[in-house]
């Protein structure tokens, strides 16, 4: 066990290094060229090329990646030349935000595909299960920003039940995080009803109906309980859809989270801040895949460690 | 894809990985489902818009039309002139979502053909040669998975000025690594298997290997792939043009049709979600029938459990 964390950790971490390769080569080496947006556009050649001294870009390709990742491991996420501001600290204050709406939103996904998952499973083969299994490859086909516009038409403009964005109480967040749960509920749906059938078939199940245990007693206290904890697992590997949902919805409903900060930083094409915010989310998306790794075989001891 | 036409005189092969069935009798089935049914014909009707925009469409979609905006310079609502109404600057809503059909199947079929490529020759290589070289491309691979795809395709949009090829090619570079998983799955287990090892024996080279034996068993995954990658594709782009990196106004775009009416969103909501149904649509015709496909095509998972 202690084997396969380890070297679980240390895969992570490669994996995490070579992201850490990536942004550095789409920040520093493709076309636009941070010197010049610092400079701007009448700015003389030796003031373009003492600037390029200053931040370190006449070194070479392997030092200038040294001091990248050096400043990563410190938690330095470079600067925004237009903001002129940390983007760590950009990050870090919008954080508590986004880590709040993505807890709502994954309850959201878990109460309302969970549930359907169950009951597909229960009326398996007949008309209600084929209406849930369409609806949920609805909201695997429906985008965002199209679901999100469509909630806010709804229930703020048109019924005026909830703001219409921004950030502050509990009204404000139930939109956002319907946004996303309903988004991702048609997976959890999907992973659920096929578990749930798994754990009708087992011999189990067939103990507890012969010794004539109830209906309802049999699948809420023992089918749900052991259909649930392989979906559990799953949080974590959805965690990268999530992040790429938080721009969209974040943006949509003024939510002042990172995807909002990224959103805004895509109408200036401030592009540290982009990539500052991709970092972190490739960051919580690798930790989110080492947590399911980890957690899975807790849950069900049959998962062969590898 | 460049893949030699599956064998079809090999009869069923026992096992998870057969050649594909021969075409008619995949249609005749893919038909007899209702659900995949109406995607296909939700394709065929977009297809048919985007072919004949040209004559479809009622008005020129670039054109500001002075009747086409109210008194007060709003948008005009759905009616008998502007079927679906105009859009903020007076242009006939309907020509443009014909024409706006055009960019996103285009970039569907550019994008997720060049998704597959990529995706196809990665998986592949590594699958069969394995190696050093397979090593480094599927942890290269394993590395493109921890990046958010939305994320990373915003970054390159960003960095290089959106067109409608750099969108293209922009959602290829995301979205070839899950085919790239699955390929490489399929084609190492196949690799192992005693008809490979035989044609080996018998002095094939690499090349009447791979495309004549792996090509044409990995055709059911592609089409399969092939299928669900269109809907990805389709709904990236949309999002892309959304956040305004995609492809650039006044190129129609279901995506940026949307984009450039938000403002009017309250007032004219028929200018986002005519578009975002055009989308949602055409999204779920291609999982319906990538799905159906996959029923159909492959043998380890019949039935819909």
């Amino acid at each position: 066990m202690l084997a396969y964390i380890l070297r679980r950790l240390v895969m992570s971490a490669l994996i995490l290094l070579g992201v850490s390769f990536i942004t550095f080569v789409l920040l520093y080496v493709l076309p636009a060229d941070p010197v010049r947006q610092i400079a701007g556009r009448s700015a003389t050649p030796e003031t373009v090329e003492s600037i390029r001294r200053q931040l370190g870009l006449d070194q070479p390709f392997i030092v200038q990646y040294g001091r990248y990742l050096w400043n990563l491991l410190q938690g330095d996420l470079g600067r925004s030349y237009l903001q002129k501001t940390e983007v760590a600290v950009l990050i870090s204050a919008r954080l508590p935000a986004t880590l709040l709406l993505m807890l709502a939103a994954i309850v959201c996904e878990l109460v309302i595909g969970l549930t359907l998952g169950v009951i597909a499973a229960l009326y398996r083969g007949r008309a209600l299960d084929n209406v849930l299994m369409l609806s949920s490859f609805v909201t695997v086909s429906a985008p965002q920003f199209v679901v999100a516009l469509l909630l806010l038409y709804v229930f703020a403009v048109q019924l005026g039940w909830f703001p219409i964005g921004g950030y502050g109480t509990f009204a404000h967040l139930v939109l956002p995080a319907l946004t996303l749960g309903i988004l991702g509920s048609g997976w959890y749906a999907r992973i659920m009803r096929s578990s749930m059938l798994d754990v009708l078939r087992a011999d189990f199940i067939r103990t507890a109906r012969a010794k004539g245990l109830g209906r309802g007693r049999i699948i809420l206290g023992h089918a749900v309980p052991n259909a649930i904890l392989p979906v559990i697992a799953m949080i974590g590997i959805d965690i990268g859809i999530f992040m790429s949902g938080i721009v969209v919805v974040e943006s949509v409903f003024g939510w002042p989270g990172i995807g909002q900060l990224a959103w805004q930083a895509i109408q200036r094409v401030d592009i540290p801040i982009i990539m500052g915010v991709t970092l972190v989310s490739a960051f919580a998306i690798v930790i989110g895949n080492l947590i399911a790794d980890l957690i899975s075989p807790l849950i069900d001891p049959r998962i062969k460690l590898r | 894809m460049t893949a030699a036409a599956p064998s079809a005189t090999q009869g069923a092969t026992p096992g998870a990985i057969g050649p594909a069935p021969r075409g008619p009798s995949v249609l005749r089935r893919l038909m007899g489902r209702k659900l995949a049914l109406f995607g296909f014909l939700a394709i065929l009707i977009c297809v048919g818009g985007a072919v004949f925009a040209d004559w479809l469409a009622p008005f020129d979609p670039d054109e500001q039309f002075f009747d086409g905006l109210t008194i007060e310079g709003a948008p005009m609502p759905p009616g008998p002139v502007y079927w679906f109404g105009t859009d903020l600057l007076g242009r006939d809503l309907l020509s443009r979502l014909l024409y706006g059909a055009q960019t996103s199947l285009i970039i569907g079929l550019v994008a997720n053909g060049a998704a597959l490529f990529i995706g196809t020759l990665v998986g592949v290589t590594a699958g069969y040669f394995r190696g050093i070289t397979g090593t480094v491309l599927m942890r290269f691979t394993d590395l493109m998975m921890a990046f958010p795809a939305l994320l990373l395709a915003i970054c390159l949009a960003a960095i290089f000025q959106p067109s409608l090829w750099i969108v293209a090619l922009v959602i290829a570079f995301v979205n070839w690594v899950q085919t790239a998983r699955v390929v490489y799955t399929q084609t190492s287990s196949l690799a192992e298997r005693d008809f490979i090892a035989a044609e080996k024996t018998l002095g094939a080279g690499h090349g009447r290997i791979l495309f004549r034996h792996i090509l044409p068993h990995l055709l059911p995954t592609l089409i399969v792939w092939g299928t669900l990658g269109i809907s990805t594709t389709v709904l990236l782009e949309a999002t892309l043009s959304f956040l305004g990196v995609g492809v650039q106004p006044p190129t129609p775009s279901w995506g940026n049709i949307i984009f450039e009416n938000q403002t009017w969103f309250q007032a004219a909501p028929w200018l986002v979600f005519i578009p975002g149904a055009a989308i949602l649509l055409l999204a779920l015709a291609f999982n319906l029938v990538g799905d159906a496909l996959r029923d159909i095509l492959d043998p380890t998972q019949q039935g819909r459990d």
